[in-house]
């Protein structure tokens, strides 16, 4: 039982040198803590509030436009250089230019400079000078912003309109076709539909002057976006942020996990997370009631308990080569010779997948809930045993009705340290199952719903990926600081909710805690 | 100090007294038991009288506990238990194989030292051993309820919270609530480990008035260690020591003239 919370305030405070000690190591971690947290929060959020787009004059009279990055000093105190963003990629070969800061000779905000996001090769930097339609209209000069933000917006709405007509006519009847069904017209005529609409978002496009006098024609169905950051206010650049955000996180990424959102890294590493506390929860609970209440309590037993224990500390890829081993190719490769013969040889649960995953990090998590179990258990006085034993209750019904929900608090405790432990780990991931790149959920409208076969992503391994393996880790930097406090926020929301429940738990079965 | 010089030297002390079957509700018949190689109970031999209240008393460590404890059958769990002899509960011998253990519980209802109420509610808790037996409609457990707890003296202090939480009654209501939870199965035997020691004297008080109202459809054995509560409310008391049962005889009697040195020296005090 834990000691009312009244009665250690009653207890003598700490004084001197040792009191001092302690409290300083609380506050030095804490402040750590606070530090890593914003550095993150500061880095990850930054990046989506639209910045200032820069023109720069040169002392030789080259002119550059791009958004200020950072500034840092050159060696041996021969001045600074600045790393501005200036896009265009297709025409320059790079997004970035480093410019030395005694070479600038002026530098200007002007607010018709417009950035552009495309599909392929990132942002466009530039003025606008003229929008053609697809019939070959023509608009130049000042018509021409408000020209394409409506055709952006038209396009937006045709582009929907074609999701929809995909998804919710032609999907369905392709579906009933393969089953045999009589619909060849009906999706004659969406097909033909289709094709109109298509045609309609085809054929337009804009032209770029970009700052060092450069042409640069872009295709309107290339456009995700466009912008003029130094002529928006401070609430469009809010809006913009808060849109910016709510994208990177409903959006599957883009350019090579550089650009884009992490939905499917979110969506991956909760549902794996959860899969593993389903598969680990029953094991761990179980195993604890046998060592603490089955088992003859002699040497053997204790050896058992401290192998379970040093268990929690073997390092995290171990448990990984022996998921490769075991359950990807000795269970997995069985299961596809028995069951889907007809696939081989391409695997199908032969693989690194979902479920092997969630196996891999139960069979690591297993002995934190273990332990976890057993001392909420070993905390029950015998006395409550033994009443529900003199009342006539068999050993079953004993653990089953006082002992167990005594310790659903320990369990819990132990399942949210296993959670945190998990949803952390990348390691043994990327042997089992974790993908690089798969914007397809594994859960699905398809039976059975739930495809535990799947490869799935994960947070903690994009993270590493676009860090490590991007094309341009300039571009992916601050991605990847937002992906790390998405992964602590997901980790904290995961860890809150078991929290809540054993709270919830806890003070159901009346203060446990009081008298 | 009465110096009592008159007593016999060494008399068979289970022959002081001795019960006809017919008045005994339990007979305990040349009862040994080890905790491996650590001798507990001594060849005991002593009949428990029906109706009546039965005090144990003896220092620390002298077998009064495990004696409770082979009663309902509760060292089962005990590997290292090693016991000979027999207890026969209305004739039966409570270790015969064909003995449910669970029903001799219900039959033999224990209430242990330390309160021990279940992380429920009061209700749940005096229900437990009913939903346990099962086959019971929720109004006539609710009746069973409503009695055990009026048995133990605590409805009128909980009928209007029977939904709160047992761990917020006081030490000796919750003591009282685990006696009416022992009371709703119906037991013949109620057996009592040092009921009172974890308690305020008024709440001992009470548990000692329903020890007295109890008896007149129960057989009740108390363990303590407390003299005036063994004087005061049992009918015989045992005296042990060295797991050997010393001198048994009727409480006013052992108390005020016992026959041995040994005992005296006990409940006078003389003894550590």
């Amino acid at each position: 039982m834990r000691p009312v919370s009244g009665s250690r305030a009653r207890l003598p405070r700490g004084e001197g040198p040792g009191a001092w000690l302690a409290a300083g190591s609380v506050a030095l971690s804490l402040l750590a803590l606070l530090a890593l947290l914003s550095l993150l929060a500061v880095r990850g959020l930054e990046h989506f509030w639209p910045a200032p787009v820069a023109l720069v004059v040169l002392e030789d009279g080259r002119q550059l436009a791009g958004e200020r990055v950072r500034e840092v000093p050159l060696p041996e105190g021969t001045g600074r250089e600045r790393l501005y963003r200036t896009g265009n990629r297709d025409l320059y070969g790079t997004r970035w230019e480093w410019v030395a800061v005694s070479a600038i000779a002026e530098v200007s905000h002007p607010p018709d400079l417009v950035v552009l996001e495309r599909r392929r090769w990132g942002e466009a930097i530039g003025r606008l000078t003229a929008l053609e339609s697809e019939t070959g209209e023509r608009v130049e000069g000042e018509g021409a912003w408000p020209a394409l933000e409506a055709r952006l917006a038209e396009l937006t709405s045709l582009r929907q309109a074609r999701d929809a007509l995909r998804d919710e006519v032609i999907l369905p009847r392709v579906r009933a076709l393969e089953e045999g069904g009589d619909v060849d017209r009906e999706l004659a005529t969406a097909n033909a539909r289709l094709r109109a609409l298509q045609a309609a978002m085809e054929g337009g496009r804009l032209t770029l002057a970009t700052a060092d006098g450069g042409r640069l024609a872009v295709p309107l169905e290339q456009v995700l976006r466009v912008r003029r950051p130094n002529a928006m206010s401070p609430f469009d650049k809010l809006v913009a942020w808060g849109e910016g955000v709510w994208r990177f996180l409903s959006e599957g990424p883009r350019a090579a996990n550089t650009a884009g959102g992490v939905w499917p890294a979110i969506f991956g590493t909760v549902l794996m997370v959860m899969l593993m506390s389903i598969l680990v929860t029953p094991f761990g609970v179980l195993a604890a009631i046998y060592l603490n209440e089955v088992a003859h309590q002699g040497r053997l037993t204790r050896l058992v308990r401290i192998a379970v224990r040093n268990l929690a500390g073997v390092p995290s890829i171990v448990y990984g080569v022996f998921g490769l081993g075991v359950f990807v190719y000795g269970i997995g490769g069985t299961l596809d010779e028995w069951f889907f013969d007809a696939a081989l040889p391409s695997p199908t649960f032969g693989t690194g997948g979902l479920l092997w995953a969630s196996l891999t990090l139960a069979l690591l998590t297993l002995p934190v809930v273990i332990v976890a179990t057993e001392e909420g258990l070993a905390r029950i006085p015998d006395q409550q045993r033994e009443g529900a034993l003199a009342l006539g209750a068999t050993r079953l019904e004993m653990l089953s009705r006082v002992v167990l929900p005594m310790a659903t608090p320990a369990m819990l405790t132990g399942v949210i340290l296993a959670v945190a432990r998990a949803a952390g780990e990348v390691a043994p991931l990327m042997l089992v199952g974790v993908a690089k790149l798969a914007p397809q959920v594994p859960v699905d409208g398809d039976f059975p719903f739930l495809h535990l076969d799947r490869k799935f992503m994960h947070l903690g391994y994009h993270i590493f990926d676009a860090a490590f393996h991007g094309g341009d880790v300039q571009a992916a930097m601050p991605l990847v600081y937002a992906t790390a406090l998405l992964l602590v926020l997901v980790i904290l929301v995961l860890n809150l909710t078991a929290i809540f429940l054993r709270h919830h738990l806890s003070t159901r079965h009346g203060a446990l805690t009081r008298r | 100090m009465p110096f009592v010089q008159d007593l016999r030297p060494s008399p068979d002390p289970a022959a002081v007294i001795d019960f006809s079957p017919e008045a005994s509700s339990l007979a305990i018949r040349g009862l040994s038991l080890a905790y491996g190689d650590t001798p507990a109970l001594r060849d005991l031999t002593l009949r428990i009288p029906r109706h009546r209240v039965t005090a144990f008393i003896g220092p620390s460590g002298c077998g009064k506990s495990t004696l409770l404890r082979v009663l309902n059958r509760l060292h089962d769990l005990n590997d290292e238990v090693v016991r000979t002899g027999e207890v026969k509960l209305e004739g039966e011998d409570i270790h015969a194989p064909e003995v449910d253990v669970a029903e001799l519980r219900r039959r033999v209802g224990m209430v242990f030292q330390a309160p021990n109420p279940f992380p429920m509610s009061i209700h749940d808790n005096v229900a437990f051993g009913l939903r346990l037996q099962g086959g019971l409609s929720k109004r006539k457990r609710d009746d069973i309820i409503e009695w055990a707890l009026r048995s133990a003296a605590l409805w009128d202090e909980v009928k209007d919270r029977l939904r709160a939480s047992a761990w917020s009654l006081s030490g000796g209501q919750q003591q009282r609530l685990v006696i009416a939870r022992t009371l709703a199965v119906g037991p013949e035997v109620l057996l009592l480990d040092e009921p009172a020691s974890a308690l305020d004297p008024i709440s001992t008080l009470k548990i000692e008035e329903l020890i007295g109202n109890l008896k007149s459809h129960l057989t009740l054995v108390l363990v303590t260690h407390n003299m005036q509560q063994a004087a005061r409310v049992s009918d015989y008391t045992a005296f042990l020591q060295d797991g050997a049962l010393v001198e048994y005889g009727p409480t006013d009697t052992l108390f005020t003239h016992p026959r041995l040195r040994r005992t005296e020296n006990y409940i006078t005090g003389r003894m550590a």
